[in-house]
């Protein structure tokens, strides 16, 4: 850390507290996607419980494996988008010209995204993980400190995943935007969120054992059908995440110095 | 380099693929001077200040600001700087006050609540600063982004046609502004313009841009008696349509600034 690097990305993530702060639509859709999410797929998994014996025991594994995943991708992808949006945020708002010509490091920049994104998921993520409660007597939080070792390891895959695809906005250009809502869907099927990697072909299954969320998921299920914690599977997504997020910071670096070359820090812009 | 210089610019060159927008460009600005970089739309302005924000990376070349190789340390010269265009917004959803704060911030300045408040003062900002910049007037806007340049108290302002698109009275109080705020700060402007008249009331000096190429350079009243014309406008004319004997560049200048004279 460089002296000012703090007063540097609080100013950044101020900035994005300003936007949000004032405008009710934009905190009502990143609450309101989540909590429908979890009201469709907690009857979802109160239908398959019905349907598997209808037991008390059947019903909550089957909320804790479903719902809990639900919310914890939930919390992955709202990561990762919210990184993006920071990003796609100075492009509408053509204030790219500004901030890279200020004494903010492209670093401190991506700290400050990263903080953004972390409070954006958490808006979205809180008041679902609440309404589970009264609707479906589900607490996410019961999962104690384990929820804490998934939680960390999908923000930091949310993280060098929203920095991968904001390098890739910044060398395609803002019409690329659709990429930061796509591309984390394409990778769900290989992270087993919602069943066991088995059923996968093998093809995807080697694939899916570098995304670190494959080793989370396989993770929650553990505890929630075994009651068994598996640090081992934490230990491994924590690993490919330091790896990935080296590689993501790398990578939105040397695009930024792509787009220096180029020309287009300065014309960034709808 | 003259070692008093605040911009050092040597053999300056970008290439895009086929076309080269500035062509081996030398210059030096002295401290405490108003420079203007003139030229065509085309000329090599724009994208030469983005090399001296470092916001774009030559393809060979130095840039110097403030005694900083922009290549390898832009970011301490980078604090003492600061840069307005009327191309490049600041967040209009934000209020004049809040864009205020998160600049100076990113400037690491200190006591920002009185400086916010005293160029609120130096520049009529009361009446808007805390509403949004995008319901705000042109004129309010130039003064607001006026005001987020000057918030670290810059040694250097790089001004990208700072009155375009201002109406005759808003235009001529900040050319006032600038003129009241250079003589008291010591502080050194290149702009880029293409009005002409404000040239001659705020520059000291003049580099003449074509083709990537400084075709000219000298005072705005050595380049009107040497080219023969009346203000600047008709110089600023002759050297856009080659119309002057003098406006290709002649083996030999005596340049105030530069003691080689070289016109690059």
């Amino acid at each position: 850390m460089l002296p000012g690097s703090f007063s540097r990305i609080y100013a950044v993530w101020l900035r994005h507290v300003y936007i949000l702060s004032r405008s009710v639509p934009r905190l009502l859709e990143i609450m309101y996607w989540p909590s429908v999410q979890m009201i469709l797929w907690g009857f979802v998994s109160r239908f398959f419980a019905a349907r598997g014996g209808g037991d008390l025991t059947t019903l909550d594994i089957a909320l804790g494996t479903l719902l809990g995943a639900v919310m914890l991708w939930d919390i992955l992808f709202r990561t990762q988008v919210g990184l993006s949006i920071a990003y796609l945020e100075e492009i509408w708002a053509r204030n790219m010209g500004h901030l890279f010509v200020s004494p903010l490091r492209p670093v401190e920049w991506m700290g400050a995204i990263m903080l953004v994104s972390l409070c954006r998921a958490m808006v979205g993520a809180i008041p679902a993980a609440l309404l589970a409660v009264p609707f479906y007597g589900f607490s996410i939080f019961d999962m104690g400190l384990p929820l804490l070792f998934f939680f960390f390891n999908l923000v930091l895959m949310g993280w060098w995943l929203g920095l991968l695809i904001t390098a890739m906005l910044v060398k395609a250009g803002p019409g690329a935007e659709s990429l930061a809502w796509m591309t984390t869907f394409a990778l769900a099927p290989f992270c087993a969120v919602y069943y066991t990697p088995d059923v996968l072909p093998v093809w995807m299954q080697q694939a899916g054992q570098i995304l670190p969320a494959t080793h989370v998921f396989e993770g929650l299920r553990a505890l929630t059908m075994h009651g068994v914690f598996r640090a081992d599977y934490m230990w491994q997504a924590f690993g490919l995440n330091l790896f990935f997020l080296i590689v993501g910071a790398s990578v939105l670096n040397w695009a930024f110095n792509d787009a220096r070359r180029h020309g287009t820090l300065l014309q960034s812009g709808e | 380099m003259s070692s008093a210089a605040v911009i050092s610019v040597s053999d300056l060159v970008k290439q895009y693929k086929t076309v080269r927008a500035v062509d081996g460009i030398s210059f030096d600005v002295p401290p405490g001077s108003v420079t203007a970089l003139l030229g065509g739309n085309g000329a090599g302005k724009t994208t030469t200040i983005a090399m001296m924000l470092g916001a774009l990376l030559p393809t060979s070349g130095r840039v110097q600001m403030l005694g900083h190789d922009m290549a390898k340390d832009r970011f301490r010269a980078l604090a003492r700087m600061n840069f307005s265009s009327p191309y490049v917004d600041l967040p209009k959803k934000l209020t004049v006050r809040e864009n205020l704060r998160i600049y100076g911030r990113l400037y690491g300045v200190r006591d920002l609540e009185k400086r916010i408040d005293a160029l609120a003062e130096e520049l009529d900002l009361g009446e808007f600063i805390d509403r949004g910049l995008g319901k705000l007037s042109a004129g309010q806007q130039t003064r607001a982004s006026l005001a987020k340049s000057l918030v670290n108290a810059p040694d250097l302002l790089l001004l990208d046609e700072p009155t375009a698109s201002l109406d005759p009275d808003t235009a001529d109080r900040i050319r006032g502004y600038l003129q009241d705020h250079c003589k008291r700060s010591g502080m050194t402007i290149l702009l880029a313009s293409h009005n002409m008249k404000e040239v001659e009331r705020l520059c000291d000096n003049v580099l003449m841009m074509k083709r990537g190429k400084i075709v000219d350079r000298g005072t705005p009243a050595d380049l009107v008696k040497r080219y023969g014309r009346k203000d600047m406008e008709e110089v600023f004319l002759d050297v856009a349509r080659g119309t002057s004997a003098l406006s290709a560049p002649p083996a030999h200048h005596p340049d105030p600034e530069s003691p080689e004279g070289e016109a690059a």
